[in-house]
């Protein structure tokens, strides 16, 4: 199991991961609360960037509503820790399925009646939209008005109810994102893995090669929509309050895939790159714009279609393959 | 010889347009059998109709003794008939050796096994060389031999070849019906093949059925084929053979 995990990656890149993965975990150690935090977002956008990928970098399925299934996972464990005092772990196992039979729900839908490309993007926005108007409605959780868990000034970090301070949550999202990784590379290096990337390449010929499509594209929707709901869980208990036009705006949805494009779709160092990049840019602009007293409303937004654009033109594939090809690393499952 | 494939009747229509008339004619297992006609004359669209792109709007297709017609195309492919496109779709963004590989996945369960499948038929198709680039900066004839190579991962009892000589020059044609005859030949692999390069079906087939407007005027011997009447009128014209 573990020989195939690392099969066809090269010493080098198994060192430069080690590396990295030893930076992350003293980082805490030395940075200030400010720095935590950024480091704490891009944990969290690497993580649902790679779950995301799943669908779209894997299996060709573009989802534009990952926001829905955030929101689902928010909602539920903190829905169940508010009512009934259900600890998130255990809020997970119901989050987790509901987020899975969501995206089945989509998946179903789209797939059944054979709804493809733009107009599956367009759905999957059109059922995560529904979701922030039912939400809006919703008595059990509020509605418009938002939940909020209970917050006190935590001394110690409770890993089993998730109340601490941010150096817990930081932890929580780097092992989160690391385990992502290595079941990103054992699902792509293995026979649904192939399937995956058949269907991404041509639906019909995947067909005539045996592939039953309708079956692995369900499979690529439910795993990528149960994952994404984790950091939802993460989320509610991190932020401590949940507002359905925030949680399920598309706009959550399009700062999920925006990692993933910068950092090369498809790839599995991709979504981390580019949500380390994206958000460390971003949040470097931001305090820098604030140091220097400026202050232009929608300047990160503005920051992300400059990114967005440099990539499309200038490394259309994303930043890691570029990279990889210059730090010497290349082939499949990087 | 028996039948491994039997098609018993099958029309099809696409509105007013009869593509196939109760076409019937059955492909005796071990065989090299080609179907050939003018365009139009609803080869595709028997092709289609086996591969399960389309259901016949009436008749059967029997496969090893069971109906196929109507299944998706991923059944059929399951069942045992391997296909090839005409215009060609391999992955493009997959190496030469993860194509075949997916076909090769299809009857097993280990990715390791696979690739050693693949080697295999990689191996047979001359494309063992080319195993690390990417589908995409393979050459036509090269991309050709991927969709048989793909195709035959699978492990069909049948694989059907449309138009798989169109737009090879005549030296990688006859490397292709060297080939395709060897595969016949040491693993009995069945052979349907849709074709335009007279050349290559003389070569290859043991049979030939000719269609014109949807239905059968002629089925014989390839000798005997063109020698038909019929078909130097509506096919092969006054070109000589």
């Amino acid at each position: 199991m573990i020989a195939r995990l690392t099969d066809g990656l090269s010493g080098r890149a198994l060192a430069l991961l080690a590396l990295l993965f030893a930076a992350a975990l003293v980082a805490p150690l030395f940075a200030g609360d400010y720095l935590l935090t950024v480091l704490i977002l891009i944990f969290y956008f690497a993580y649902t960037g790679q779950a995301w990928n799943i669908m779209m970098g894997f299996c060709g399925q573009l989802s534009l509503g990952h926001a829905l299934y955030v929101g689902l996972g928010a909602y539920t464990a903190a829905g169940l820790f508010v009512h009934y005092g259900i600890g998130p772990w255990l809020g997970l196992l119901v989050a987790a399925p509901l987020a899975g039979l969501a995206g089945a729900f989509v998946g179903y839908l789209a797939f059944r009646f054979r709804v493809g490309g733009v107009y599956f993007a367009i759905l999957t926005i059109a059922v995560a939209e529904f979701a922030r108007v039912g939400f809006d409605h919703l008595a059990w959780v509020n509605g418009s008005s938002g939940l909020f868990l209970p917050v006190k000034r935590y001394s110690g970090n409770d890993l089993w109810l998730l109340r601490g301070q941010p150096v817990m949550f930081y932890y929580i999202l780097l092992a989160a994102t690391v385990a992502a990784l290595i079941g990103c590379r054992a699902l792509l290096t293995s026979r649904i893995g192939y399937f995956w990337l058949a269907i991404r390449e041509d639906e019909e010929a995947a067909r005539a090669a045996g592939i039953d499509t309708f079956r692995y594209k369900m499979l690529a929707v439910v795993i990528s929509a149960a994952m994404t709901s984790f950091a939802g869980v993460i989320y509610a208990f991190y932020y401590n309050n949940l507002f359905p036009e925030q949680v399920f705006h598309i706009s959550r949805s399009i700062e999920i895939i925006l990692g993933p494009f910068v950092g090369g779709v498809g790839t599995l160092f991709g979504p981390i790159l580019g949500a380390a990049v994206l958000t460390g840019l971003a949040e470097t602009l931001t305090s820098t714009l604030a140091a220097i007293g400026v202050d232009i409303p929608g300047a990160k937004q503005v920051f992300y279609g400059v990114c967005l654009l440099a990539v499309i033109v200038g490394a259309p594939e994303g930043i890691w393959p570029w990279l990889a090809q210059r730090l010497g690393l290349k082939g499949r499952g990087s | 010889m028996s039948a491994l494939l039997s098609v018993d009747g099958i029309s099809k229509r696409f509105r007013g347009l009869v593509a196939v008339d109760r076409l019937a004619f059955d492909v005796p297992e071990g065989g090299i059998y080609a179907v050939i006609g003018p365009n139009g004359a609803g080869k595709t669209t028997l092709f289609n109709m086996i591969a399960g792109v389309y259901a016949p709007d009436g008749g059967a297709i029997t496969f090893a003794g069971k109906r196929i017609d109507g299944l998706t195309p991923d059944r059929i492919c399951r069942r045992g008939i391997g296909r090839t496109f005409q215009i060609v779709r391999p992955f493009p963004a997959l190496t030469v050796e993860d194509n075949v590989i997916v076909g090769a996945l299809l009857h097993r369960r280990h990715v390791r096994d696979a690739r050693a499948r693949a080697h295999e038929v990689l191996r047979k198709l001359d494309l063992y060389d080319k195993r690390e680039q990417r589908a995409s900066s393979l050459t036509l004839p090269e991309r050709k031999r991927l969709e048989v190579a793909r195709a035959l991962a699978t492990e069909p009892k049948l694989l059907l070849l449309d138009e798989v000589m169109a737009g090879l020059r005549p030296t990688e044609t006859d490397r292709m019906v060297a080939i395709l005859r060897t595969l016949n030949a040491e693993t009995g692999l069945t052979i349907l093949l849709i074709e335009h390069v007279m050349r290559a079906v003389m070569a290859l087939a043991s049979q030939i059925l000719v269609l014109h407007h949807g239905a059968p005027i002629a089925q014989g011997r390839p000798a005997d084929v063109v020698r038909d009447p019929a078909v130097i009128h509506s096919y092969l014209g006054a070109e000589e053979v």
